[in-house]
Order: C-alpha cells, then sequence, then structure tokens
C-alpha cells in the first residue's frame, strides 16, 4: 500500500508544478480537480476499506474531483476568459519558486519530529509542497478565478495532512469541512460573476477604490 | 435537545425565508426567530442541558456567554431589520434575509460547539454566509470590500484549520490519541507534544486572528464594515469578533492546560498592543463614519486580547467587555447606518449637524461614542477599567500606562469626527433624502441597546457578573 500512496503524492507534487507553469485556465481547473480526485484515494489506501475511509473517500472525489470543478468551468464560461495572460511573475520563475520550495519541504519535513510511521512517508513533504505551491498561486496571480484555484490548492495541501489524522474528525465535522469548501467555492463564483460585470474584466487590479 | 434547537430553528427559518414568496413579510421572519433563540437561550441560562452523547454540543460559562451576547445583539438587529427593509422595499432581500439567519445559526453552533473542529466549521460558515450580506448594496465599493473579505478570513480560516490539524497531531505524538474533542484536549494537555502544540497555536491565532481583527490581521474591516449595511456591520462587530474571541480564549485554555499559557499570553499581548497602535493611527482624521467605527474595532478586539492574555481581573474585564463591545457597537452601527441613509453618503464632510435633521440617530450616536471610548458612567468604562486594574495589578506599568495613552488618543481622534458629524451645522439639503427620515423601528433597537449599556454601567446584576467570573476562570486553569 505504501508504493500505491507514495505513487499518489509523487504525482500531486508534480501537478503542482504543472498548474505553477501553465497559463490555459480550462486545463488548470482540471488538473487541480484531478489533484483533488488523486487526493480523496488517500484514505482508501491508508486505512483500507471501513465506512469511515469510504465515505470520506467518495465525499472528496464527488465535491473536489466534480463539484467544485464544475462550477469554475461555469463560473469562466460566464465570464468568458480563457488564459491568465499577466502574472504579477512570470511563469518560469513560479516554476523556479515552486521548486524552491519543494526542496525546502522535503529538507524541512526531515527535520520534523514526526512519529516513526511517517517519518520516511511523502506524505509531510507532499503537503507542505502543496501548500507553498497553493500560497504562490493565491499572492502571484491577479485574475480572480486563478486566486480561487490558489485557495483550492491550499485546501488539498491541508487535505493531504488531515488524511494522517483522520480519527480526530468526526464523520460529521469532515462532513461540515468539505460543504463549507463547497459553500465557499461557490460564494466565490458568484462574486467573481459580479466583479466581471462592474469591471468586464476579473482582474483583481481593478479592486482598488477603498483604502485611506 | 435545547441545544439543537438553537441551532436548527434558525435554519428552519432560513428555509421558510427562502420558499416565502412575498418580499414584504419576509423580514418578520428574523424578529420572530430571533424572539423564540431569545427564550431558548433564557431557558438554557436557567437550567443548562447536559453534554450530549458524543460531547460535541455544550454550553461551558464561556458559551454561555458568548451565546448571550450574540442572541440579544441578534434580537435588536432583527427588529432593526424590518425598519430598514421598509425603507428599501424594491430591494430583493431573499438571500439577505437567508444569510443572516443560516449567520444566527452557525454562531450558535459555535458557542455551543465542544470540538475544535465544529468550532471550525462554525466559525467558516459564519465567513462565506456574512460574504453576501456585505455585498447587498451592490456597487463597485462593496463588491472590493467582498472579494478582500471573502479571500483573506477564508485564506485565515484555512490555517486555523492547518493549527487544528497540528494540535491533533501533537496529540498523536504525545499519547497516541488524536481527539479535538475540547475537554479530552484539556485533560490530556499535559501530554501533547510541545513544538507541534506550538506551531498549532499560532497558526490558530492567525486564522483566528484574521476573523478577530487583530492587528496587522485587520485589513478586511475597514472595507467590510465601511461598505456593508449598517445592520450587518454591527452584527459583525458585535456578534462575529465575538465569536472569534471565543475560539481565540479556547486556544489560550489548551495552551494554558498545557503549560504554555506564556507563550500564548505574549503573543496575545504583542497583537493586543499592535492593534491599539493601528486604531490609534488610523481613527484620527478618519473621514468616513463607518471606516472609523472599524478602526474603533480593531482597537477593542486589542483590548479584548490584552484582558485575556493578562488574566486573572483582566480576564474578567474581557468577559464583561465583551458583552459592552457587542452591544454599543451594534448601537453605534445602527445608528451610523440611519445617518448614512439619510444623507446618502458616510462622509464626514457630507453629513455635518446630524442632529438637526435625524435628532434621535444623532442623539444615539454621540452617546454611543462616549460609551465605546469608555466614558462614565456606561459600563464599557467599568468593564476596561477592570482591565486597567488587572493590569497595574499583575505589574505591567509600562503597558498600564501606554494602554491609558493610547485610549486618550483614539477617544480625540474619534471625538472630532463623531462631533462633527453629531453636532455641526446642518447641511443644507438640496432635495429631501430619497429614503425618509428616521422612523420608531429604525431607532427603538439602537436605543434599547444604549439604555442596556447604561443600565450594565450603573448596576450589574449578580447573575451576570458571576458568569463573567466563571468565564474568566475558565481560561486560568493551571495544571
Amino acid at each position: 500500500m505504501t508504493n500505491v500512496t507514495s505513487s499518489l503524492l509523487l504525482a500531486v507534487i508534480l501537478l503542482n508544478f504543472f498548474i505553477l507553469g501553465t497559463s490555459r485556465l480550462g486545463a488548470c481547473i482540471r488538473v487541480v480537480a484531478l489533484q483533488g480526485a488523486l487526493l480523496s484515494l488517500l484514505p482508501l489506501f491508508l486505512y483500507g476499506v471501513n465506512i469511515h475511509s469510504l465515505l470520506l473517500s467518495a465525499g472528496a472525489l464527488l465535491l473536489k474531483g466534480w463539484i467544485i470543478p464544475w462550477l469554475l468551468f461555469r463560473a469562466i464560461r460566464q465570464v468568458k476568459i480563457r488564459r491568465e495572460i499577466e502574472p504579477r511573475i512570470g511563469y518560469i520563475t513560479s516554476l523556479m519558486l515552486g521548486a524552491l520550495t519543494t526542496a525546502i519541504a522535503f529538507i524541512f519535513a526531515d527535520r520534523l519530529p514526526l512519529q516513526p510511521e511517517h517519518m520516511q512517508s511523502l506524505f509531510i513533504p507532499a503537503a507542505l509542497s502543496t501548500l507553498a505551491a497553493g500560497f504562490l498561486m493565491l499572492i502571484t496571480r491577479r485574475k480572480a478565478i486563478t486566486q480561487v484555484l490558489g485557495y483550492l490548492i491550499f485546501e488539498n495541501g491541508i487535505f493531504i495532512f488531515g488524511v494522517l489524522l483522520t480519527e480526530a474528525m468526526p464523520l460529521m465535522v469532515e462532513t461540515g469541512v468539505l460543504l463549507d469548501l463547497l459553500v465557499a467555492i461557490f460564494v466565490m463564483g458568484i462574486v467573481m460573476n459580479h466583479i466581471n460585470r462592474e469591471y468586464s474584466s476579473i482582474n483583481t487590479e481593478h479592486l482598488c477604490l477603498l483604502k485611506e | 435537545m435545547n441545544l439543537y434547537l438553537l441551532i436548527l430553528l434558525p435554519l428552519l427559518a432560513a428555509l421558510v425565508a427562502a420558499m416565502l414568496p412575498a418580499e414584504r413579510h419576509r423580514p418578520l421572519l428574523l424578529p420572530a426567530a430571533s424572539l423564540i433563540h431569545i427564550l431558548l437561550v433564557l431557558r438554557e441560562l436557567a437550567d443548562p442541558s447536559p453534554a450530549g452523547p458524543h460531547g460535541m454540543l455544550y454550553l461551558d460559562a464561556l458559551g454561555r456567554l458568548i451565546l448571550l451576547v450574540v442572541s440579544l445583539l441578534y434580537g435588536a438587529v432583527s427588529v432593526y431589520a424590518i425598519g430598514y427593509f421598509r425603507s428599501h422595499p424594491t430591494w430583493s432581500n431573499r438571500i439577505f434575509i437567508v444569510c443572516l439567519l443560516v449567520f444566527l445559526s452557525a454562531m450558535s453552533m459555535a458557542a455551543a460547539a465542544q470540538h475544535l473542529g465544529l468550532l471550525w466549521v462554525a466559525v467558516e460558515l459564519t465567513t462565506v454566509v456574512s460574504a453576501p450580506m456585505i455585498y447587498f448594496n451592490r456597487n463597485r465599493f462593496s463588491i472590493e470590500a467582498t472579494w478582500k473579505y471573502l479571500l483573506l478570513c477564508s485564506v485565515g480560516i484555512a490555517l486555523a484549520m492547518l493549527g487544528l490539524l497540528f494540535v491533533a497531531y501533537a496529540g498523536l505524538q504525545g499519547g497516541g490519541e488524536q481527539g479535538l474533542r475540547l475537554g479530552h484536549l484539556l485533560e490530556k494537555a499535559e501530554l501533547l507534544s510541545k513544538p507541534w502544540l506550538r506551531a498549532g497555536f499560532v497558526f490558530l491565532l492567525v486564522g483566528f486572528g484574521t476573523k478577530m481583527g487583530l492587528a496587522p490581521l485587520h485589513t478586511w474591516k475597514p472595507d467590510a464594515y465601511g461598505e456593508a449595511p449598517g445592520l450587518v456591520g454591527g452584527l459583525l462587530a458585535g456578534g462575529l469578533t465575538s465569536v472569534a474571541f471565543l475560539a481565540v480564549s479556547r486556544v489560550v485554555q489548551i495552551m494554558t492546560a498545557a503549560g504554555e499559557g506564556v507563550m500564548a499570553r505574549q503573543f496575545l499581548m504583542a497583537l493586543g498592543v499592535l492593534s491599539l497602535v493601528f486604531a490609534a493611527l488610523f481613527v484620527i482624521r478618519q473621514r468616513d463614519i463607518k471606516r472609523m467605527l472599524a478602526y474603533s474595532s480593531v482597537e477593542h478586539m486589542g483590548i479584548l486580547a490584552i484582558g485575556l492574555a493578562v488574566g486573572k481581573l483582566a480576564a474578567y474585564g474581557a468577559m464583561f467587555h465583551v458583552l459592552n463591545n457587542a452591544l454599543t457597537k451594534g448601537a453605534l452601527f445602527m445608528a451610523a447606518g440611519n445617518i448614512h441613509r439619510y444623507f446618502g453618503s458616510k462622509r464626514m464632510c457630507e453629513t455635518q449637524g446630524a442632529i438637526g435633521v435625524l435628532p434621535w440617530s444623532a442623539g444615539i450616536f454621540l452617546a454611543g461614542f462616549l460609551a465605546i471610548t469608555g466614558s462614565p458612567p456606561f459600563a464599557p468604562f467599568m468593564s476596561e477599567f477592570a482591565i486597567l486594574r488587572g493590569i497595574f495589578a499583575g505589574g505591567h506599568f509600562a503597558l498600564g500606562v501606554a494602554f491609558i495613552a493610547l485610549l486618550t488618543v483614539i477617544f480625540i481622534g474619534m471625538s472630532t469626527s463623531v462631533l462633527t458629524v453629531a453636532l455641526g451645522p446642518t447641511m443644507e439639503e438640496e432635495q429631501p433624502s430619497e429614503w425618509g427620515g428616521e422612523s420608531f423601528l429604525t431607532v427603538i433597537s439602537p436605543l434599547l441597546l444604549l439604555g442596556a449599556i447604561l443600565a450594565l454601567g450603573l448596576y450589574l446584576p449578580e447573575e451576570l457578573r458571576v458568569m463573567f467570573q466563571e468565564a474568566a476562570d475558565l481560561i486560568e486553569v493551571t495544571p
């Protein structure tokens, strides 16, 4: 089983790089969906098939792999954009920064006081590098939609870490967490649509009226 | 059972609101739901229900206090809301009212949550349902405020989730158990692995501190409070921040029980003082009355953080201050909303001399300003004084002096704006205001809140005093 989870996590890390390097929004959404779908399989491989892991996996797969991407696709159809034209820093630089943070994540995870069974696994470095990739997206992209994608990747990073701790979260709470995420993305999609209606674009640089 | 009702009843009302076709009658659901909520809360205070089967929902002293604060404030706001929607009869209010009702449910859930994960879910829910309420005015300013609020608070709350997972990992490292139930964590606090707990604390403080609006994480606050309708501003500044304060207190509880209280207190103290400094800097020459109130909210969150950090008598003062801050901010935002609506502006230069045209609202605004800046005989004076006495009793003389100095600066800074708006020469009206003047419904709520604040300043019932003391004692439990 460790082999499968390791390959899943490796794929997740590689997908981070793909997202950081591409300008096509459709591809970005698809890749974030794929990442979410891969992650949702983790509980099954880590804990085997039982009610808790089955429901968690199914819920996460449904939400991260299907409903949320569908919401995002609907949002970009409404605002009619396909590409992130001008990020604050270039794609090459983002990729370099992504590589750097991933390297740091691996070194840092080695030094953390971990449980013996988590020592050699890819869970912690994958979680940390995905968090970093999400954060990079959030601060370096101008379009509202790519910021939402950054937030989603960030959430994926938290999910990886959370899989290690499913016993701490009763199913009810996990359902709540996933539903909150869904509603948040739903509301963000609507707000995005209204930003577009107001400014005919979803560049967040227009949002600069309110200051001291 | 009673606790479940507190959470489910507003949800049920939200469902009814969503299905009700008539725009005119929908606002009436708010006071109806709120009245039942208040009655249920009072019954709960008189006769507390036992912990549920999984121990997920239970009201301890802190939860009771926050629930009472939220319920009372919500009651006042719900009456005001009827008047508010009467003056905007053509606006669609379906989404707004559904969100308002879900908001009440989420805040009740947060107050009763005994599982940190559940608390997180409730706090995150308050974020997503308050976003459409901030956007109610539907213009460029409010969309910007909404986007900033949504993104900043979502990311902040996500960080808090990471912090929660770290705390759970600390449990795994320490004793093999990884539960996030509050009682369990407090009991086994000494076993928690310290490095993970400390890291978790930092993330939790940043996350919930963002919701509370402690500087330097407060940047969404002036925008959101400034652009939201007055009643939403009041609910956010009085209700949501109280819930965030509860979350921060829970974290401090765990840290203290784990013997890491010193670190928690130092961090809180730093954020608290920074909040006072930021508020003092930005409240001076603030031209926008709602933004001014937002900075005042940053100030009071700073005061609460300092009270929590100093502990003992100051913690008691902080618990008292949660109630005072919520009720006074509610009154101030509703009065500011009336002024904003009448003049069609919330800029100081365009709203002068409100007392000539809106005698009640301007009077409430003025009295509310005196109350919130800690002038006797209003209750905030009593609570701030208790915090100050706690600071000096704890031997933090430099902090005490800085506290007084910063509060004085804020008083002076706010007074210039408030006095101009309330008492200056009345503006010449070019055309009669679109929304008309004040009505009974838009004045009675802030007036009642202000009356309560005045009464509490003159006489504090023993039951309330005991509740504040019990809530403060919860924070102090040391191994």
